[in-house]
């Protein structure tokens, strides 16, 4: 690769640049390869980078916009409020617990259709195609169905679902759900499960599908039981696809605003750390306090990232020596 | 996974749907179809009518008229009608949804647009003649994709109200440019890193230009994975609705935007609601289904094929 992309550069509109020394020709040389990179570089540096410092700068100060002149300097007071308040620390759990769960829960039910999916059935390309419609459903929309559509506790499907089996059976006095007011959480991650499951199945169908069948068969061939071959086999080769899976998935869903929006406007202990932060600078014009929740929240990205860029660079190797 | 029929070469010597075509083909006149993957058949199709449950019901309540779609139990043959749909579109309200899905289609594909022609040459100098230190400049533009909006969303707004960005669609659009942008670039490289390097080299001794070049060889190979990437950026700038939400107002407004503000809380509104769903999701539905073949390769940025 590198042989060949040197040679392919020097036929480049730098071999046409008059050359002084040697030195100021490779110098242009290598302008002339990172002119094409700059424009998206600089443009994401001053879009995403400048206001993160502006942020880390603001998180510094005491300032609610409501009392402008109050505005101070306040070192560390917003991060200790941040850890402290029982409300923005309810938002951490929140977020953690949101995050987990529906990162597990959609690993592991994407992973059985994922399963199901690889073998050859009647129908599997439409079935996939069914398989995939959840994702594809503006997320908004999507919370507003679940909230009102399935959940609503007087005439959503999942509680006629229930008056109709019950009726079927001579009762009138089905049981019948309230997640939204009962268990406001459980509706959250319900909803986002059913969206981000599509997600997985579809990176570890394509796990799944990469993994070399001459093993397979030879552990077949010595009659290997199909529970062994999924421990032994596929699971070590899924290894890498499941950690990819589970950590972009983690990293969208750290970032979730439209499900507890919708769902349940944050009420319940469902307001995770992006809500609330919402909140915080939107409504209550506590822009200092903000701006440190949103530091934290980088934070705790950058340790699940690590770990996400360490698989990603794993596939990325591999891909790369190819 | 039966182990009963070990004389018969299972279909999945090739992979069911191993991407390159030859072994597929083999891989049909080999099948082997066994009880369990009638049973397994049976299972995927179960969950996937459940999966789809939502969506369908969604669809079918949207063509209900609002008492039918208010039931307990449900009523599932209710006549069919378009109310609802002429309800959102503004009949009785007045209020009409068109500016919120044009600002939302102005913004997804304009901003699409700039993402391109940003991402494209960038990711031109990572694969196909890549900068010193190329792999670096890749994982920085991942990392800006793991900030959250949310810390960095107040010094963008406090920039917008003092500049008067606010409620300005040029605004979001460099917004949704940037959100986007970093996965543009990872799926664009691995899209130009399939351009065979023989052929470049083949190119160049023939003394093609750079745009011939570009024209003949990495076009045609890099066309899938452009639409593809396109394809998925429009959707997630569609769907977009904390930025939008912060940053918008009565004129740059977004479809979801407009969703949000469009539950009244009051009366029966089911239908209405199911059929603004449907509508805001369809440019998504077609979208995505239309990028099905290289979802998988967009939304892992690249990192599985």
């Amino acid at each position: 690769m590198t042989t060949a992309t040197a040679r392919i550069s020097r036929s480049g509109r730098s071999a046409a640049t008059p050359s002084k020394n040697a030195k100021s020709r490779e110098r242009a040389l290598a302008w002339a390869r990172r002119a094409p990179l700059l424009p998206a570089l600089i443009f994401l540096i001053v879009v995403t980078q400048l206001p993160f410092v502006v942020t880390l700068i603001i998180s510094l100060l005491n300032w609610n916009s409501l009392s402008p002149d109050k505005t101070a300097f306040a070192g560390f007071e917003n991060y200790v409020t941040v850890l402290t308040d029982p409300d923005l620390r309810q938002a951490i759990f929140t977020t953690i617990l949101l995050t987990v769960s529906v990162v597990l829960v959609s690993l592991l039910v994407g992973l059985g259709l994922a399963l199901l999916l690889d073998k050859k059935f009647i129908g599997r390309g439409l079935a996939r195609t069914l398989l995939i419609a959840p994702f594809l459903v503006v997320p908004v929309a999507a919370a507003l169905i679940w909230k009102h559509a399935l959940l609503n506790p007087t005439y959503g499907l999942i509680n006629g679902i229930l008056t109709w089996v019950w009726s079927l059976f001579g009762s009138a006095t089905a049981p019948q759900l309230d997640l939204l007011s009962q268990a406001p959480m459980m509706a959250v991650i319900v909803s986002l499960v059913w969206q981000w499951t599509p997600f997985m199945m579809l990176i570890l169908l394509a796990g799944l599908q990469s993994r070399p069948m001459d093993t397979v068969e030879a552990a077949q061939m010595d009659g290997a039981t199909p529970w062994a071959i999924f421990r032994h086999l596929t699971l070590p080769h899924l290894r890498q696809y499941l950690e990819l899976g589970g950590l972009l998935g983690a990293i969208y869903i750290v970032q979730n605003f439209d499900a507890v929006f919708t769902l349940t406007a944050g009420g319940l202990g469902t307001a995770n750390l992006p809500y609330a932060i919402y909140q915080t600078f939107y409504f209550a014009n506590e822009y200092g306090l903000a701006s440190a929740a949103g530091v934290v929240v980088v934070i705790g990205t950058i340790i699940v990232a690590t770990f996400a860029l360490r698989t990603v660079f794993s596939l990325f190797k591999k891909e790369a020596a190819r | 996974m039966s182990t009963l029929t070990p004389a018969a070469p299972r279909e999945t010597s090739a992979g069911p749907t191993a991407l390159n075509t030859g072994s597929r083909k083999r891989g049909k006149t080999r099948m082997d179809p066994t009880r369990n993957n009638t049973a397994a058949g049976l299972a995927a199709w179960l969950l996937a009518l459940l999966f789809a449950a939502p969506v369908v019901w969604m669809i079918l309540t949207s063509f209900h008229s609002e008492t039918d779609a208010a039931t307990n139990p449900p009523s599932i043959a209710a006549n069919l009608t378009l109310d609802a749909y002429r309800e959102f579109f503004g009949e009785t309200s007045g209020v009409s949804p068109w500016p919120a899905l044009i600002n939302s289609a102005t913004a997804s594909i304009l901003s699409t647009v700039l993402v391109l022609v940003l991402a494209i040459p960038a990711a031109y100098a990572l694969s196909i003649r890549p900068v010193k230190k190329w792999t670096d400049v890749m994982f920085f533009f991942l990392s800006t994709k793991m900030m959250p909006v949310v810390a960095a969303i107040l010094p963008l707004y406090l920039f917008a109200r003092t500049v008067g960005a606010l409620d300005n669609i040029w605004f979001l659009i460099l917004m949704y440019t940037s959100m986007n942008l970093p996965i543009a670039v990872w799926m664009m490289r691995s899209f130009l890193a399939e351009v065979p390097v023989e052929m470049l080299e083949a190119a160049q001794i023939d003394g093609a230009n750079l745009l011939l070049t570009l024209r003949k060889i990495i076009a045609p190979v890099a066309m899938p994975g452009i639409a593809a990437t396109a394809l998925i950026c429009f959707i997630f700038s569609w769907n977009e609705l904390l930025l939008a939400r912060v940053l918008t107002g009565v004129v740059a407004g977004t479809a979801p935007v407009f969703l949000t503000g469009f539950v009244s809380g009051q009366g029966l509104f089911l239908a209405k609601v199911c059929a603004a769903a449907v509508v805001i999701s369809l440019p998504v539905l077609f979208a995505g289904f239309a990028a099905q073949d290289k979802l998988v390769q967009g939304l892992s940025l690249g990192a599985v094929k």
